[in-house]
């Protein structure tokens, strides 16, 4: 089992929590003025990495508040977690030497 | 009409035939008026100063002030309970105070019932379907949490060490007691 450190609550099993797919995609602000493979884009397109991603996850049983985690796609490891709204941030080896 | 202020403690009837195991006795808890209160940064005092408990900033901590709780549950979100008042009065108290500031707040008195689990292997059987590590030094007195026990959200406090507190929506807490029953068949 995963452990998920929430920034507002600290490490919590994974059972807590539920997924929210991958982070730091902003709604267009205009949907209207989109053509279809643009929209298509927004709601379909995502960047699937082998490696460090940035994902959104939901502190269901808990303070019930969405936040980001980087966990690496491969090895499945947690590389950080920030609260959401801030940017993505920046590691030295984007992750890598955390990679198992 | 149906008078929908009458409730019956969805925990009345297990709690009348409970077996008594000192080592991890469950006890239902009496009846409290239960406020969810969400708001802004600028009504958390106005919230605090109405209902007489400042409220915790720090997370998954609670206050306790005579019969009155307030638990945090969010950073934005707090459960203020007050055993044995009546909830309209207190929300319409909490409401006048707050009117004006950005902010809900939710009579959900009825939605939980709350139960005690007690004893020196108390949090022994908690662990029997919730992982949290319940030490004290990761979980002391004082504490309080939204977690999960088996299939059921709890919500989980610690206000003595070998005393937890369990609140569950009412159509869980038969499920979540019966469970820390049959946990504490073993010590029986």
């Amino acid at each position: 089992m995963l452990l998920i450190t929430c920034p507002h609550c600290g490490p919590r099993a994974e059972l807590e929590f539920s997924y929210g797919g991958e982070a730091h995609i902003a709604r267009p602000i205009d949907p209207t003025g989109l053509d279809d493979e643009a929209w298509a884009t927004f709601l379909y397109k995502r960047s699937n990495p082998k490696g460090v991603h940035a994902e959104r996850w939901r502190h269901l049983h808990g303070c019930g508040r969405f936040f980001n985690v980087l966990r690496d796609t491969i090895s499945d490891t947690i590389v950080t977690t920030y609260p959401a709204g801030q940017p993505r941030p920046a590691l030295p080896s984007d992750g890598k030497e955390n990679a198992r | 009409m149906p008078d929908l202020a009458i409730r019956e403690n969805s925990l009345g009837r297990l709690a009348s035939a409970a077996r008594t195991i000192p080592a991890a006795m469950l006890t239902v808890l009496p009846d409290a008026a239960k406020l969810l209160f969400r708001g802004r940064p600028s009504s958390i005092d106005a919230a605090g100063k109405a209902f007489g408990i400042a409220l915790p900033m720090e997370a998954c901590r609670f206050a306790t002030s005579g019969n009155r709780t307030a638990y945090w549950l969010g950073p934005d979100e707090w459960l203020l309970q007050a055993v044995g008042e009546d909830s309209a009065a207190l929300f319409a108290g909490l409401a006048a105070a707050l009117a004006g500031h950005s902010q809900s707040l939710v009579d959900v008195s009825h939605r939980s019932d709350a139960f005690a689990l007690s004893g020196p292997q108390a949090a022994y059987i908690l662990n029997h379907g919730c992982p949290l590590d319940l030490s004290l030094q990761t979980f002391p007195v004082g504490m309080c949490t939204r977690t999960i026990f088996g299939k059921a959200t709890i919500m989980l406090s610690r206000p003595a060490p070998e005393v937890f507190h369990i609140d569950a929506w009412r159509s869980f807490a038969p499920y979540v007691w019966q469970l820390l029953d049959e946990a504490r068949s073993e010590l029986a």
